[in-house]
């Protein structure tokens, strides 16, 4: 997708402007270094947003007021925070790994990151149109188990090494149902392309993949989100960071950017996992109309789909974002064993149950 | 990774815990200090586990971090003087410290205390017993991962300090009661206003009930953890809501009244298995709860038969109370708080010893706390609701 915009602006450049000349290498990693930068800065902006978003909802659940001193309502509040942790020394260990410890949250991060990558954000819009697009996303994400048990090995510290063994062996069990859930929208939409799966739920809220097979469908939905909520550490499966068992988990012992990115990774995992559970259940950037409504009004130009889409998208990722904050001030968390006796008790075997009757309805 | 049936097995260990712990644990053990600094110790309460991998094999618990020598400060200072290190006991229910001192100094030099003083010190005391609970029930949801009830709980106790500032100008170390009565009678306004907050807390208890004990989660993680049979209870001087919640009905309010208690209607809650076995952790909370509503009660109760009059005898400035000694015990939030005092006849006690509940409470900890998880153990910990100044004095 993103190859196509590129190559049109370079036939565009070529046309125009024929002093340019330069070497397509070139030009291809100058622009990917452009949109990488774009990605990037969005990302950390959403952390950052998220994380005063989640202060207001927490302050709002709590009958309190949360920040609101830094710029209007309190919306600055993350570039200051920001600041903090920048200005904050970067504090490694005497007993730490310290190759490991300086690498785990850049691990981590990438592995969020990347999901960025395949995360079509709206018609036409969008970095990547990979044909394997979801198995890239269960791949690379793999990715953010890593960087957690790096950290938490490499800190030197038995708390974080609990709260880093604790969280591979959540995260490991939480990805099969979610394999699960995946596996099932493949079998339906009979692709892994991301683009594809949302046009297949193309018209209206009917045509939803969340309401193609009911109630199978829906179960499935429901179990991605909770899996998704487990493999973002969010209560209630928070217990890889369970402040008041292993003090802080497994970044323990990190102290100012490399915290601060172990906090992007957290809040960009939690907008890929609703980004990804609206694009596979809820249309993505799909209109909940049978057409777009600025299309509608001043005609049918493909500015106004992209923008219109990327609204749609906006609105039901963040709905899940909100949910996933909602739930976290509302609930205590589960026990590790618990946790693991629900992935593998329940959610599995519902999962493979529902995936089933998915499957025989399908050929019927 | 040990399988979770193991797993099970080993968190419902409570008698023969060491032995089936041998078919548990399988890896290497090592030591863990948990605190002083750590978020989920009520204070400075260091614990040193010994753990293979997440279960525990055993606890030590390291104390002696807040020791301030108050039993020794008590033989330099007067009778008098000492009322303000008494709120320094346990500083979420200054005001039962306070009473349960006075108890004993009364009893001590024979005073007769006037009805009314006698009202105002149970209104007192059962606010602040409904205080103390609220605190711990928002802390037992912050070690269950829950953050909003510290919040709530935090917000209704504010009435209560609202309510002691308008009285004695304080908010958490009050010195309002003194020997033979209290300091100051209650302002205007103030009966009304225990009314109101009455109402208002009695629903919203509900709403606590509701938003977290009787939450499948929060059950699903008090249920069956650190039960204390009420034998193994009683060997270790354990008192207080931990003793009632493994069913042993023994509140001194009732079994040995003091003050006029025997004039108020009131029950002991017990725990009865409701969501598991007798004396689990999730009895230990839920006889907290519904000790809130039992004080309400009481405070109605007060509020309604407060009685018109002196509030505090005549007791010298000089306070000679003649040789002997004694011991008086009350019911503080936490257990049994006893003041021991021996008197040579002189201004100042020639020995006060302090009983308190915290410390016979966590001596209990350890020899439940076998065989369990980590994160079981921060839970059955927390239902004791410890406080540290009480336990180092």
């Amino acid at each position: 997708m993103l190859k196509e915009y590129i190559d049109a602006i370079k036939l565009f450049a070529e046309q125009n402007l024929p002093v340019i000349n330069v070497p397509v290498e070139l030009w291809y990693t100058v622009w990917l270094f452009i949109f990488g930068g774009v990605v990037l800065g969005g990302m950390m902006m959403f952390a950052g947003l998220a994380a005063y978003a989640e202060r207001r909802v927490a302050g709002f659940l709590q009958s309190r007021l949360g920040p609101n001193r830094v710029g209007p309502q309190g919306l600055l509040q993350f570039m200051a925070d920001g600041i903090k942790l920048v200005l904050k020394e970067d504090l490694i260990p005497a007993a730490a790994d310290k190759m490991l410890f300086k690498i785990a949250p850049y691990v981590l991060f990438i592995g969020t990151l990347g999901v960025f990558a395949a995360l079509p954000f709206s018609k036409y819009v969008g970095i990547t149109n990979l044909n394997l697009g979801l198995l890239y996303i269960l791949a690379i994400s793999s990715l953010v188990v890593i960087g957690i048990i790096m950290a938490g090995w490499s800190s030197g510290n038995k708390w974080s090494l609990l709260g880093g063994m604790r969280s591979a062996a959540q995260i490991i069990s939480y990805e099969i149902p979610i394999g699960i859930c995946f596996l099932t929208i493949i079998m339906i939409a009979g692709t892994m392309n991301m683009n594809d799966i949302i046009r297949l739920q193309e018209g209206s809220v009917i045509n939803w993949f969340v309401f193609r097979y009911p109630p199978f469908t829906m179960i499935i939905f429901l179990i991605y989100f909770i899996a998704s909520m487990a493999e973002v550490n969010r209560t209630p499966f928070d217990i890889p960071e369970a402040e008041s068992e292993i003090v802080g988990g497994y970044h323990t012992e990190y102290s100012g950017m490399r915290f601060a990115f172990f906090y992007m990774g957290e809040y960009g995992n939690m907008f890929a996992v609703s980004a990804i559970a609206s694009i596979l259940f809820l249309g993505g950037w799909q209109s909940p109309l049978p057409f777009f409504i600025l299309n509608e009004l001043f005609g049918d130009y493909a500015v106004l789909t992209a923008i219109e889409g990327f609204g749609w998208f906006l609105a039901k990722a963040l709905s899940f974002v909100f949910l996933m904050m909602w739930l976290r001030w509302t609930l205590p968390r589960y026990r590790v064993d618990q946790l693991m006796a629900l992935c593998w008790k329940v959610l599995l075997p519902i999962s493979l149950a529902c995936m089933l009757v998915v499957g025989v309805w399908m050929a019927l | 990774m040990i399988d979770s049936l193991k797993l099970d097995q080993a968190t419902t260990i409570v008698k023969g815990a060491a032995e089936r712990l041998e078919e548990v644990v399988i890896g290497e053990e090592m030591l863990i200090n948990m605190g002083p600094q750590h978020p989920s110790t009520h204070g400075v309460l260091n614990k040193v586990l010994k753990t293979d991998g997440e279960i525990i094999s055993e606890v030590f618990p390291q104390i002696g971090y807040l020791h301030r020598g108050l039993e020794k400060m008590a033989e330099k200072l007067n009778y008098h003087q000492f009322m303000p290190y008494t709120d320094r006991i346990d500083y979420l229910s200054a005001m039962n410290c306070n009473f349960a001192y006075c108890l004993a100094v009364e009893k001590l030099g024979a005073i007769e205390v006037p009805k009314r003083a006698e009202y105002i010190r149970v209104i007192m005391a059962e606010l602040n017993r409904i205080a103390t609970h609220l605190v711990f029930m928002g802390t037992m949801g912050l070690e269950t991962g829950a953050w909003t009830p510290i919040v709530y709980g935090f917000r209704e106790r504010e009435e209560i300090l609202d309510l002691f500032e308008m009285t004695c100008g304080q908010r958490l170390t009050y010195n309002y009661m003194r020997i033979g009565g209290v300091s100051d009678d209650l302002p205007g306004g103030f009966v009304d206003k225990a009314r109101r907050f009455c109402d208002a807390l009695e629903k919203k208890l509900v709403e606590y009930n509701n938003l977290l004990s009787y939450n499948q989660i929060f059950i699903d993680r008090m249920a069956n953890i650190g039960v204390l049979p009420a034998d193994l209870a009683i060997d270790y001087g354990v008192t207080g809501p931990p003793l009632r919640g493994s069913g042993v009905k023994w509140d001194l309010r009732k079994n040995e009244p003091y003050s006029v208690y025997p004039e108020l209607e009131f029950d002991i809650p017990t725990g009865k298995g409701e969501q598991g076995r007798v004396g689990d952790a999730w009895d230990r909370y839920m006889v907290r709860m519904h000790e809130m509503e039992q004080s309400i009660r009481i405070v109605r109760q007060a509020l309604d038969k407060l009685p018109p009059g002196d509030i505090r005898a005549k007791v010298g400035r000089v306070f000679k109370p003649a040789a002997g000694e004694v011991y008086v015990r009350s019911e503080n939030p936490r257990g049994e708080l006893g003041f021991y005092i021996v008197s040579d006849g002189s201004a100042n006690p020639y020995r006060l010893k302090i009983r308190t509940a915290s410390f016979n409470n966590l001596s209990a900890v350890p020899p439940i706390s076998k065989g369990t998880m980590i994160s079981d153990f921060v839970l059955s910990l927390g239902s004791f609701d410890i406080v540290l100044p009480e336990v180092d004095r």
